[in-house]
């Protein structure tokens, strides 16, 4: 990729300067100009206010891409079941394969585990690949990216697809640099591009602060990468057919670069740090005693964030000081806090306003919290935070 | 005239800033109500090579110079006044060894006080002897090999925890100054207790305490820079200390001006920020050039001892400047946050209450009135 | 024994604020720091050279512009015997491919290298490929999302964090092992290190040092593209919702997953 600045469209604004991280613009003699300090990110483009900066994919056209057909996901499981990341993927992976013509075509590594294979096809595969042997009876990078590659090569996906959790950010790296792959990581959005029929992958950068749109030329297969929970899981559907093909594999344990040694399945008991905290749940006095202060840990754990306080409800021995948020608390700054029964005085604010989406739910109207929210119910929150929390849950279930 | 840090003394005060931000600052209130001496925050200082930043670098400390220290000393007290204060004072018990110590209580004692090993305090004051600092009465008698004393000392900060104090007593009670003589003591020396804390308007963790004399003792080996030399060493410490005293109250008065200002940007009022009213804006405009002032006099000062100039004056000013400017912005600081500054929720009224100390401490405004006056008409 | 940390200049905040007429990204000044999980992986080094009585070299390895000598530098002020600047204009627009075939180019040229040690992510990129993908490129056994580590003669033994469990994987060196944040609190350097850090060497090595391919490295070798950013559109808010309780709940709990949507992985 390659940035250029049109200068009969440049007017020295100084925009792209301002956005750029790196320093890699100036504007001298009435002109913008890169500088050896541009990286190519590519945030500059969408600030130019005459689109006068402009990127320039060159084709090398050494890959004959043509070659490359079909959509996989690359199948992750969990004491004996799919995970619910390769299921949203089977859904997603079925509306691309549709746009390109192509089967969705899954890869399931395990051991004693035939039965996913039908299920993974009610789940909308056109063919299942399976992989049984004890070398791969659990996930470990060396033999699973050796498998696959090996896969990859034979068959050429267009498009291979894996759920960003650990286990499969893991392998997807990996598996990228042994083929030589294009992986984006931790996708939003996965779309066939209306330019070209390549994979268009959003993805979150800078923390969330901006968004990204990545495309790969040339390099097959396209990979990417995604989020749990960010599409739909399809419903399944008993009566669709599909090819189970049982791929005959020689695994010498010998080869396989690490050994595991224990699993061990303890809850995380969902603390959260507070100060790092992306999405907090603050309860205050309106929670009116101590014991509903349930209410704010099950929304917080369906969101998986973190449990705030007001001074109010810890001077009253509700909770322990550690969750205190405000002026003589904690000071935090977190995407999204939620704030149940709090009035929002200035001492809570100081700790919390510079979130960057407050939801404020109190049955006082008049509350000063309400000044500062970005969305308000202003209700009896014994209704609203369970009806909230269910609605949450039922949603992440889909 | 170059008013900028140079690149070394600029990466001590980026990373001595990151430790106040991360650390002394998020628990400020709690080492303050703690009422027990703040060790942690001490101890981390000592990790971290801060507590002999002047020192030559042969005698423990980091080779660097005063103007460094201050810097250093304002950000300490900018982010936790109590911590800022134990550093300041600590300086008092190294500086003297650093101008009069021979090469033996240089080694002896210089060194652990600059690694932090040990913490000092520097014992003047006595019930009768505050400005009138000649009118010392400990009395000390040469005896074989050692120094017997006897008396008190007052108010003496870091006193408990310290274990190097730098002791004025008086070879010649009746004659004043002139029988003036400086000793190092340790604690446990035989006859050397340490008294009670006094309960301060401010400052609940930093000891002030009663040195206690009763045929104490301390080898000849002790007398710091001379008998009946001590008057010297006095007052010389004294001049370091002015500095040390002004840097605390400009992190006292900048904590105050940045609450200030922060409140004034989320307090809504009449349908606005009352950062929008000319009254409040005046008022932070006035805070911000009496600490740039303050600052400045600060650096001046210990610039001028950097160089090896006469500084006693600009220390003078700069105390006398400092403190007064701690206390007015530090009352326009609540002022500023109205109902709620006077409040415990928040810590400007604590701040307001600390800023009287260094009006106080370590010369009277009065006295360095004095000291400017007697400079210009002399 | 030799030990490598990698680590990444990076923004100093990723808290960047949206101009509201151009909707354009304004950033409070070009601040950088060591990315907080490189952090985690230089004391992590440390903390094994100290395991070893002090028997290990660290070196500290970045590729970036000129001014990521900071970072070493810092990395030195924390106790890493020695410094590597990977730095050359041919290795800008570099995607996590490029950047890790040229991060193993230089480890290659060092030599000898035992333990590889990498923070789990970069906090602009987000991506955690990098370390894997030098790994692979060394063909090394790599043990990502680390929160505990261990080293016994040639064996390293690590604990890995997952979503809802926790790994023990053992594996022979060399080896790469990515670091979670969990697994310490990175030490502060002290001041006389931070002055002596000022004046240590940083070897300085360009895309012909390490013999790394023209195609393999910057945007040449990088088969990925950004091909717009954007600003993830901000919810409307400041607003009171009206409605039956189902109808604001209903109402709240999409926005709330939208928001959700744009958060960074953890």
């Amino acid at each position: 990729m390659a940035l250029s600045i049109k200068q009969e469209l440049c007017t020295a604004c100084g925009l792209c300067v301002k956005v750029c991280p790196y320093e890699g613009v100036a504007v001298e003699d009435g002109m913008a100009y890169l500088t050896e300090r541009c990286n190519f990110c590519g945030q500059c483009v969408s600030s130019c206010p005459t689109d006068a900066i402009v990127i320039e994919l060159p084709r090398k056209g050494t890959v004959d891409t043509s070659l490359w057909k079909g959509v996989w996901v690359l199948a992750e499981t969990d004491e004996g079941k799919i995970k619910g990341g390769t299921i949203e993927l089977l859904g997603r992976g079925r509306a691309l394969a549709d746009e390109r013509h192509c089967a969705l075509e899954a890869v399931l590594l395990g051991h004693d585990c035939d039965y996913l294979a039908g299920e993974m096809v009610a789940f909308g595969a056109d063919k299942v690949y399976v992989i049984d042997d004890p070398v791969v009876e659990r996930y470990r990078t060396g033999p699973f990216s050796a498998v696959i590659a090996g896969l990859i090569n034979e068959h050429k996906p267009e498009i291979v697809l894996i759920s960003a959790t650990p286990q499969g950010r893991d392998l997807g790296s990996r598996l990228a640099a042994r083929i030589g792959a294009g992986l984006t990581a931790d996708c939003t959005g996965l779309d066939i591009w209306d330019q070209e029929p390549l994979l268009l992958q959003t993805r979150p950068a800078f923390g969330g602060n901006i968004m990204a749109r990545i495309l790969c030329r040339e390099a097959r297969p396209q990979m990417a990468t995604v989020r749990p929970n960010v599409f739909k899981k399809p419903q399944p559907d008993g009566s669709r057919t599909g090819e189970i093909v049982r791929v005959p594999v020689h695994l010498d344990e010998r080869g396989a670069m690490s050994k595991i040694v224990e699993v061990i399945r303890e809850s995380k008991d969902g603390q959260v740090n507070l100060v790092d905290a992306q999405i907090i749940v603050s309860g205050g006095r309106g929670l009116q005693a101590p014991e509903n202060f349930a209410l704010v840990r099950r929304l917080a754990a369906v969101l998986g964030g973190a449990v705030g306080a007001s001074r109010a409800t810890v001077d009253a021995g509700w909770i322990s000081a550690t969750h205190q948020v405000g002026q003589t608390g904690k000071t935090v700054s977190p995407k999204l806090y939620v704030a149940v029964g709090i009035s929002g005085q200035i001492q809570h604010l100081a700790g919390m306003s510079s979130s960057d989406y407050i939801v404020a739910i109190n049955r006082d109207a008049s509350a000063p919290i309400f000044e500062h929210a970005t969305f308000g119910l202003v209700g009896n929150l014994f209704e609203i935070v369970p009806a909230l929390t269910a609605e949450l849950e039922k949603r992440l279930a889909e | 005239m170059d008013f900028e840090f140079n690149e070394d003394q600029q990466a001590v005060l980026d990373a001595v800033r990151e430790l106040c931000v991360e650390e002394l600052r998020p628990k400020a209130e709690e080492t303050d109500a703690s009422g027990e001496f703040p060790w942690e925050n001490i101890r981390k200082l000592a990790e971290l090579d801060l507590c002999g930043i002047p020192v030559p670098e042969e005698y423990g400390g980091l080779g660097m110079d005063f103007l460094t220290w201050a810097a250093v000393g304002m950000e300490l007290s900018r982010a936790c006044t109590t911590t800022g204060a134990v550093f300041g004072a600590h300086m008092l018990a190294q500086y003297p060894i650093m101008l009069f110590g021979t090469e033996e209580q240089k080694r002896k004692y210089l060194v652990p006080l600059s690694t932090g090993e040990k913490i000092g305090a520097f014992g003047l004051t006595e019930p009768n002897a505050g400005s009138d600092a000649g009118n010392v009465k400990t009395s000390a008698v040469r005896v074989g090999d050692e120094y017997i004393l006897n008396g008190t000392k007052i108010f003496i900060t870091n006193a408990g925890e310290a274990e190097t104090y730098i002791v004025i007593g008086n070879m010649q009670p009746d004659r004043g100054a002139r029988g003036m003589t400086a000793f190092i003591f340790e604690k446990g020396f035989e006859g050397f207790t340490i008294g009670k804390n006094e309960k301060k308007m401010a400052f609940p963790s930093l000891p002030n305490r009663e040195l206690i004399f009763q045929d104490a003792h301390t080898p000849a080996g002790n007398v710091l820079g001379g008998e009946k030399r001590g008057f010297r060493v006095a007052m010389q410490t004294l001049d370091l200390g002015r500095i040390g005293m002004g840097i605390g109250a400009v992190g006292v008065a900048q904590a105050a001006y940045e609450h200030a200002l922060a409140y004034s940007k989320q307090r809504v009022q009449f349908g606005q920020t009352i950062s929008n009213f000319q009254a409040i804006q005046f008022k932070l405009a006035d805070m911000v050039v009496e600490i740039e002032c303050a600052r400045l006099l600060c650096n001046q000062a210990a610039w001028l001892k950097d160089q090896g100039k006469p500084f006693e004056l600009q220390a003078a000013m700069a105390k006398l400047y400092a403190s007064e400017v701690a206390m007015r912005v530090t009352n326009q600081a609540v002022q500023v946050l109205g109902g709620y500054g006077y409040t415990k929720e928040f810590p400007v009224e604590r701040l307001m209450r600390e800023a009287k100390l260094f009006e106080i401490v370590e010369g009277t405004s009065e006295i360095q009135r004095l000291v400017i006056a007697n400079h210009i008409l002399k | 024994m030799k030990i490598v940390a990698c680590i990444k200049q990076v923004p100093a905040t990723t808290n960047v604020r949206i101009d509201p007429e151009t909707n354009a990204l304004i950033r409070d000044g070009v601040e950088s720091q060591v990315n907080p999980f490189d952090e985690n992986a230089i004391e992590s080094a440390l903390q094994v050279k100290e395991a070893l009585g002090g028997e290990a070299e660290v070196i500290a390895l970045s590729m970036g512009p000129p001014q990521a000598e900071s970072i070493l530098r810092e990395a030195v002020a924390m106790g890493c015997d020695d410094a590597i600047l990977l730095t050359d204009a041919k290795f800008r627009g570099s995607d996590t491919l490029a950047t890790s075939y040229t991060l193993a180019r230089a480890i290659r040229k060092v030599g000898d290298v035992d333990l590889i040690l990498c923070g789990k992510q970069a906090i602009d990129g987000d991506t955690a490929q990098v370390g894997p993908g030098i790994a692979e490129h060394l063909g090394i056994p790599q043990i990502t999302f680390a929160i505990e580590l261990s080293v016994e003669g040639k064996k390293v033994t690590a604990r890995r964090m997952l979503e809802d469990s926790f790994e023990v994987v053992e594996c022979r060196m060399p080896a790469l092992v990515t670091v979670v944040k969990q697994i310490n609190e990175p030490r502060r350097a002290s001041m006389k290190n931070v002055l002596k850090a000022r004046r240590h060497e940083i070897t300085k090595w360009s895309a012909a040092d390490v013999a790394a391919e023209d195609e393999r490295i910057g945007f040449e070798g990088s088969p990925t593209v950004v091909w717009q950013i954007f600003t993830p559109p901000k919810r409307e808010g400041g607003r009171l919702l009206e409605g039956t309780v189902e109808e604001m709940v209903g109402e709240l709990a999409g926005e709330i997953l939208e928001i959700r949507k744009s958060l960074a992985s953890g």
